[in-house]
């Protein structure tokens, strides 16, 4: 399998990567080396082979449900660019 | 033609729990912008999310109460996108094992048959944050403010199988879903705040036609009402549209409840492309036999089971059986009001009449009623012993609703309004009534005998008149009949 420079662009903006266009084609070409070893892993047969969820071989330990975070907002807001009444300001959105 | 609508609903319910469902900031609603976002809600670098016990013990809660299985081993996984509201730049959810499989929700419909509505699967994530456009901050700038007070708050959400029919179902579900959650205390079920919200997957088709028409879905509605009015709107559009020989497009749709109005969304330049992965920042949780074990053992009476046992013990219709059964308070509320009253029959007919007229007007929860059930009880006991007839007894509720006194027997003291059941005493006031009305007297005695059964009630209603409500309205019947038979 191999990526094309769409596929690059695609994926760049999915991602809000930045990618020069004069890179796009080196890129295309990196990438796809990568699927083409993704490929040769596809060959081998894991049938019966349950997919492996995290490499560790262990569980999630629980929290029990207890406020232990309590306002911070101020020191959290400290390295936010816009702030006003409590808010993070961000460039207008619309839906 | 004939058509055919099919509705599938999504449901994101708000888990009732104290603390996020990765993070120990607090869940109360109301509180000022961002003081209940920690680092982890924030999405800051280095945190890292620990899974809140009681999220996992709700949503195993909810399966156990629509009979589905519990995947044992659940991974949560990354939905990639981008949004302010979102700060990680991903939602964690689950996908390919999410802790409810398959279910079902049996609705019971207007006219009395039921219908048992699939559910697909159910699954944990989180909450997003709340972008706000209007504000002092929206002027010339033209900015947008972020509260993630709400990222972070525990969902599950519910995924029903496309069989619902009509509207009709669609509410009916839905309320009883409500039903369901708030029996099992894991939602507070409050509609207002959000804490249930349903995305409303709507389609047509030629009646008898196999194949689903082209769907699009409306999201994020929080009221019954607008649910209802959301899906007449649509299905009338698809309609329209198809007969008018056009095709309808999957899209996502907006309905605002105030202006009754839906439009579509400004469609995506890209698809919807979440890219999924299992979230390497979190291991599988596995739900163990000892876990299920005491869950089953704390589930409450469902709302079924409580209807089928107030019909059985109470003697209570199907239709009253189905209201009182609804919600844990109004059932605890009538369960309470029967024990102090021993009338399950009038109690219901107050709870569902009277007390329920008050609270809407109010807005109070049956929880915070100012007429608690040992107040309404012992009214219903005066009611019943004929102390005061059925009409006194609304003014005694007023009272009690009002705060005059704390129980019927206070008022009914207090205002006199003891009703008269001194036979001498109505007696004497018919003879009055009698009098004062010969002509009306004259023309019952030359009535039919058919006939008088009505004309009866304008002398009942004289009598009543006279004694201001307080006569005994069964003797007054007797004595009059009697009278003027006689």
């Amino acid at each position: 399998m191999a990526i094309d420079a769409s596929g690059v662009k695609k994926v760049a903006k999915l991602a809000r990567l930045s990618i020069d266009d004069d890179a796009v084609e080196v890129t295309a070409a990196t990438i796809s080396s990568i699927l083409e070893l993704v490929d040769s892993m596809q060959a081998v047969d894991t049938q019966g082979v349950e997919p492996l969820a995290h490499p560790l071989d262990a569980i999630q330990r629980l929290r029990p449900d207890q406020v232990t975070e309590e306002n911070q907002r101020e020191q959290l807001q400290g390295c936010a660019p816009a702030v006003e009444e409590g808010l993070f300001l961000v460039p207008r959105v619309i839906e | 033609m004939q058509w055919e609508t099919v509705i599938g609903l999504e449901i994101h319910v708000q888990l009732a729990t104290k603390t996020k469902i990765f993070s120990g900031a607090s869940t109360a609603f109301g509180a000022a912008p961002n003081t209940q976002a920690c680092a982890v809600d924030l999405g800051l670098p280095g945190i890292l999310p620990v899974v809140n016990e009681e999220a996992i013990n709700m949503a195993i809660k909810f399966g156990l109460g629509i009979d589905a299985e519990i995947n044992r081993v659940n991974v949560f996984e990354r939905k990639n996108y981008f949004y302010p509201d979102l700060p990680k730049g991903y939602q964690t959810t689950q996908l390919e094992k999410p802790i409810v499989g398959a279910g079902h929700v049996d609705i019971t419909l207007a006219d009395g048959s039921t219908k048992s509505i699939r559910i697909h699967h159910a699954h944990l994530e989180e909450d997003a944050g709340k972008s706000l456009h209007e504000g002092s901050f929206n002027g010339e700038h033209g900015m947008s403010g972020i509260d993630l007070n709400r990222a972070g708050t525990p969902l599950i959400e519910i995924v029903t199988e496309p069989d619902i029919r009509n509207a009709e179902e669609a509410v009916a579900f839905a309320k009883k879903l409500h039903s369901i959650v708030t029996t099992l205390g894991i939602c507070d079920g409050d509609m207002s705040q959000g804490s249930m919200r349903f995305d409303v997957n709507v389609s047509v088709r030629p009646k008898g036609q196999k194949e689903f028409g082209t769907r699009t879905e409306t999201k994020n509605l929080n009221s019954f009402k607008f649910m209802e009015a959301a899906i007449f709107k649509e299905v009338e559009r698809q309609i329209d549209l198809i007969e008018d020989g056009g095709t309808v497009i999957q899209e996502t749709r907006l309905y605002n409840g105030d202006t009754g109005e839906a439009r579509s969304m400004r469609s995506k330049e890209e698809a919807n492309d979440y890219r999924y992965f299992p979230c390497p920042d979190l291991l599988p949780v596995i739900i163990d036999d000892s876990r299920l074990e005491k869950l089953k053992a704390e589930m409450p009476e469902m709302p079924d089971a409580k209807k089928a046992r107030f019909i059985a013990d109470f003697g209570l219709s199907d239709y009253d059986a189905d209201i009182l059964s609804a919600d844990q308070g109004t059932a605890n509320y009538f369960e309470a009001t029967v024990r102090a009253s021993d009338d399950a029959k009038l109690s219901a007919n107050w709870i569902m009449g009277e007390l329920s007229r008050s609270l809407n007007q109010n807005s109070i929860a049956i929880s915070a009623s100012p007429v608690t059930a040992e107040m309404l009880g012992g009214l219903i006991k005066r009611i019943k012993d004929n102390t005061i007839s059925g009409k006194i007894a609304k003014e005694v509720f007023e009272a009690l609703w009002q705060g005059e006194c704390n129980t019927a027997d206070a008022v009914i003291e207090k205002k006199g309004l003891k009703q008269v059941t001194d036979t001498g005493a109505i007696e004497a006031m018919i003879d009055d009534v009698l009098a004062n009305n010969a002509r009306q007297v004259e023309n019952y005695r030359a009535a039919e005998e058919d006939k008088r059964g009505k004309m009866i009630g304008f002398f009942v209603g004289q009598c009543m008149k006279a004694s201001k409500g307080k006569a005994n309205p069964g003797l007054v019947n007797q004595i009059l009949k009697q009278k003027l038979d006689g």
